[in-house]
């Protein structure tokens, strides 16, 4: 078979993160492709963690729908998926001798009772060898890179002594045997091995991506303030800037961030942030300066479920609005959002090279999947990206150097303090060209324009949404982040199903490149927008900025939509 | 700080914007004293940034020929910090008022004494909010009255912004009075010449708005700290700022201590990381090898 999807589930701290993890790497470094998605609850210990691995020999675009095989490691775990274990799907749960009491039969579901915790402690002794049992035994049933696991735990834990490799080699060996002794594999589901194994593939994370594409865009300076599920932004870079002479700060809140970055900026730095819903709604008056003084700087947010604290650990989309419109007064910005982790680095370079281009600030949208997520993505070559970096004042002029000084494309040329005769005040008041405060309508008209101005080649500048299949259709689907990759799917479906379904990938959400959109939308008889937020915030832009009356599709429970959800809609709307 | 081939006076750093204040405004001595320092200095123009937040003290960036960053309200500190972290080279001093840094931006000035960040930030302190008219402000004499506190402000106690500074971890902290052009210029400039963070707390009052805190009552008020202080003493400083003899206020340097600065600690990081600007990216890359 070519796709296969594997989740577990578990208690927080059981160890089925970095079991996941492995058998990820495993997998990626046999050929194949991987997916991974993850849900933890918002506090270190207890509480339910999931962890989801789609495998494939092709291209993957989403975490699909549903799963194939579900691990168990306890009762709750069992309880909370139980409404997903359809017939043809697989269990395997810690019975007996673990946290489920009573031998679970299921109408159509094969139901393997492997007694993980009972095999960890009592043969083992060693109660936290639970999730390699898993996990060989897994590797074995599914034949998913089960020499390649191998491998990956001698390497693992060969810094840790042979002794500690042997144990957790027995404990593969022992979920093993115990089913090669008591059960027969009666389930369909094999993965089985692929020739082709591209050597260029890495296996990063949505956060490691962002920070991956900030240094290749020459970023060196990241002040951030630690928040789920953004974090792992900055603890990447933690490690890598200082390697490339650059500076990561931790400040005082993310009010500070954004200032820092700003002062960094000026300064001539290439600089960011990285956080998430409740960060955001903190900077919005410096993202305001941002704009009025014309600072470049890229905003990452890694979206949770808001508002307010929310839903720290889960999915959501619903920071477009603040986004696109938060904070007070006219002031321009640039959205981006990432569909995938290959999309995150691109993405992460273009937020880098608007942002300097247009000396505006550029915020690029993720997510909780995204961010947490591991994806099997070719091997970025940074030979392969042009950097762009901000025009800067050049000295030597006769004229007295304008910082604000109006121009065709609204963009002026930047100096950097150290410049003879390049000082100049920054400043979050309206201003004249010379940068003095100034109130006067003329001024405060002029200069209004010249910030917007901007937008126009913004527009132009990234390159137009890409269109997943041609003509006229009968449906027309438009979404954003990390929708797009379900809708992919999802449209790859119907089409093959027959029906007259397209779709539109924008990557710039604001501002919308409304060209394409709407000759796109031309093309169609029905638009259908599916989001992961209450609102419909992207169907409501769409429709104020350019007519296009969609039928908004919002979810909001805290998951990404699977294609089978937007699949199911898509034929609902194109009867 | 590079020599020029004639010496900067204090007019040289006087820009061609007129300033706002009132007449009479404790901050054009502030201004005058500023410029004095920066010349006895010679600090370079193109080199050197001037950082406010918002308020009438806020303004003074503009009427300055170096370059200037006038940021939002309460935020010059960790605008000037960024800054700093980003050009090591630049000379930064950052200019506020008492609401400024003490209300709204009071959650950032902790953390830069305690990171102990190479800037100087003078504060011109008028006890009252005065760009919006004359509201009672953290360092208002309790009590007050005010537009907005017309029974009398409600809250029990005022910032002691000295005891502040010297309880985070201020390497530098002095105070000084509008009133008195030259001590003020000679602790301006110790403070920049200071490594590390260096705070100044310049009584500048507000004659506009605040009746009590007048260059009257300060001009008697203000004495030279005793000659037997020992600056050196962070214990000794405190005592002298939060018991100040009755009906008096200190001129001079409180504490002064030479730490590693946040710079220092980057830069040890840097050498550890082994930085290198042109490093090979396919490096980062081969990380993520599976």
């Amino acid at each position: 078979m070519s796709d296969l999807i594997i989740r577990i589930g578990g208690e927080g701290g059981e160890g089925i993160i970095s079991a996941g993890d492995m058998v990820a790497q495993a997998a990626a470094r046999s050929g194949l492709n991987v997916l991974t998605f993850k849900t933890f609850p918002a506090e270190i210990r207890g509480g339910y963690a999931m962890y989801q691995i789609r495998f494939s020999k092709d291209e993957i675009k989403s975490e699909g729908t549903g799963f194939n095989v579900f691990c168990a490691f306890n009762q709750e775990a069992l309880d909370k998926n139980k409404s997903q274990l359809i017939p043809g799907t697989v269990l395997v749960y810690d019975y007996p001798g673990g946290d489920i009491e009573e031998e679970v039969k299921i109408e159509g579901v094969t139901c393997y009772a492997i007694p993980m915790s009972k095999i960890a402690k009592k043969d083992l002794d060693m109660y936290r060898a639970k999730n390699m049992v898993a996990l060989g035994l897994l590797s074995y049933v599914f034949d998913i890179a089960l020499e390649s696991l191998k491998d990956t735990i001698r390497e693992k834990f060969g810094k840790k002594g042979q002794a500690v490799v042997d144990t957790n080699m027995k404990a593969i060996e022992a979920g093993i045997n115990y089913f090669k002794e008591h059960y027969k594999k009666t389930d369909p589901f094999t993965m089985g091995h692929t020739d082709k194994v591209d050597k260029d593939i890495i296996l990063i994370s949505g956060n490691e991506a962002v920070g991956l594409g900030a240094l290749i865009a020459g970023c060196n300076f990241l002040s951030c303030y630690p928040i789920t599920p953004a974090t792992e932004v900055a603890i990447y870079l933690a490690g890598e800037l200082p390697k490339v002479d650059g500076t990561l700060v931790q400040a005082e809140d993310e009010i500070a961030s954004l200032a820092n970055v700003l002062g960094a900026s000026y300064a001539g730095a290439k600089a960011m942030t990285s956080t998430s819903g409740p960060g955001l709604s903190l900077m919005q008056e410096l993202l305001g300066l941002a704009s009025m003084a014309e600072i470049p700087c890229v905003v990452v947010n890694v979206q949770r479920g808001g508002p307010s604290t929310g839903l720290p650990t889960k999915h959501e989309q619903s920071d477009l609005f603040m986004a696109v419109h938060g904070g007070h007064g006219d002031a321009p910005r640039v959205v981006l959002s990432a569909e995938n982790v290959a999309d995150a680095v691109d993405l992460t370079v273009l937020a880098f090279n608007i942002a300097e281009k247009y000396q505006i600030p550029v915020l690029l949208l993720t997510d909780g999947s995204l961010g947490f997520r591991t994806e099997s993505i070719k091997r970025p070559d940074p030979k392969k990206y042009t950097i762009v970096n901000r025009e800067r004042f050049k000295p030597g002029g006769d004229e007295k150097y304008l910082r604000y000084k109006l121009t065709e494309s609204g963009v002026s040329a930047m100096s950097i303090p150290g410049e003879v005769g390049g000082a100049y005040i920054s400043t979050g008041l309206e201003h004249s060209q010379s940068s003095a405060p100034s109130f006067t309508p003329e001024d405060h008209i002029k200069m209004s324009d010249k910030r917007f101005k901007k937008m126009e080649g913004i527009a132009d500048f990234v390159p137009p949404p890409e269109e997943q299949g041609s003509g006229p259709a009968d449906v027309g689907v438009i979404s954003w982040g990390s929708t797009l990759g379900t809708v992919r799917e999802a449209v790859d479906m119907a089409r093959a199903e027959g029906l007259k379904v397209k779709a539109l990938h924008p990557k710039l959400v604001w501002p919308l490149q409304e060209k394409q959109i709407k000759a796109f939308a031309a093309s169609c008889k029905k638009i259908l927008i599916p989001e992961v937020n209450k609102q419909g915030q992207f169907a409501e832009i769409l429709r104020g900025k350019t007519g296009i009356d969609g039928i908004s599709y919002p979810i909001y429970g805290g998951l990404p939509f699977t294609p089978k959800q937007i699949l199911e809609k898509i034929k609902e709307v194109s009867k | 700080m590079t020599a020029t081939a004639e010496a900067l006076k204090p007019k040289d750093y006087k820009s061609d914007i007129r300033p706002v204040w009132c007449p009479g405004c404790g901050d054009y001595g502030v201004l005058n004293s500023v410029q004095s320092a920066f010349a006895a200095l010679q600090l370079d123009l193109y080199n050197t940034v001037c950082v406010s937040g918002i308020g009438c003290s806020s303004r003074l960036p503009y009427f300055m020929k170096t370059y200037g960053f006038h940021s939002l309200h309460g935020r010059s500190l960790p605008v000037a910090t960024g800054l700093k972290l980003a050009n090591p080279n630049l000379e930064v001093v950052v200019f506020g008022g008492d609401g400024d840094l003490f209300s709204i931006g009071g959650g950032h000035f902790p953390h830069v004494a305690r990171k102990n960040t190479d800037i100087t930030l003078v504060m011109m302190d008028n006890h009252i909010y005065g760009l919006t008219k004359g509201q009672a402000s953290p360092t208002s004499n309790t009590g007050m009255v005010s537009v907005t506190t017309p029974w009398g402000a409600p809250d029990p106690a005022s910032v002691n912004p000295l005891a502040y500074a010297l309880t985070y971890g201020a390497t530098f902290v002095a105070q000084s009075f509008s009133g008195n052009p030259k001590a003020m210029t000679e602790i301006i400039k110790q403070a920049i010449s200071h490594k590390g963070f260096s705070y100044v707390n310049i009584i500048s009052p507000c004659l506009t708005f605040n009746k009590i805190d007048t260059f009257d009552f300060y001009k008697d008020a203000f004495v030279d700290l005793p000659d037997d202080h020992d600056k050196s003493n962070l214990v000794a400083a405190l005592d002298k700022a939060v018991n100040p003899p009755t009906g008096k206020v200190y001129n001079g340097i409180y504490f002064q201590t030479q730490r590693p600065t946040l710079l220092d600690g980057l830069k040890k990081i840097k050498e550890k990381a082994k930085a290198d600007k042109n490093r090979d990216l396919n490096t980062f890359i081969d990380e993520f090898k599976p």
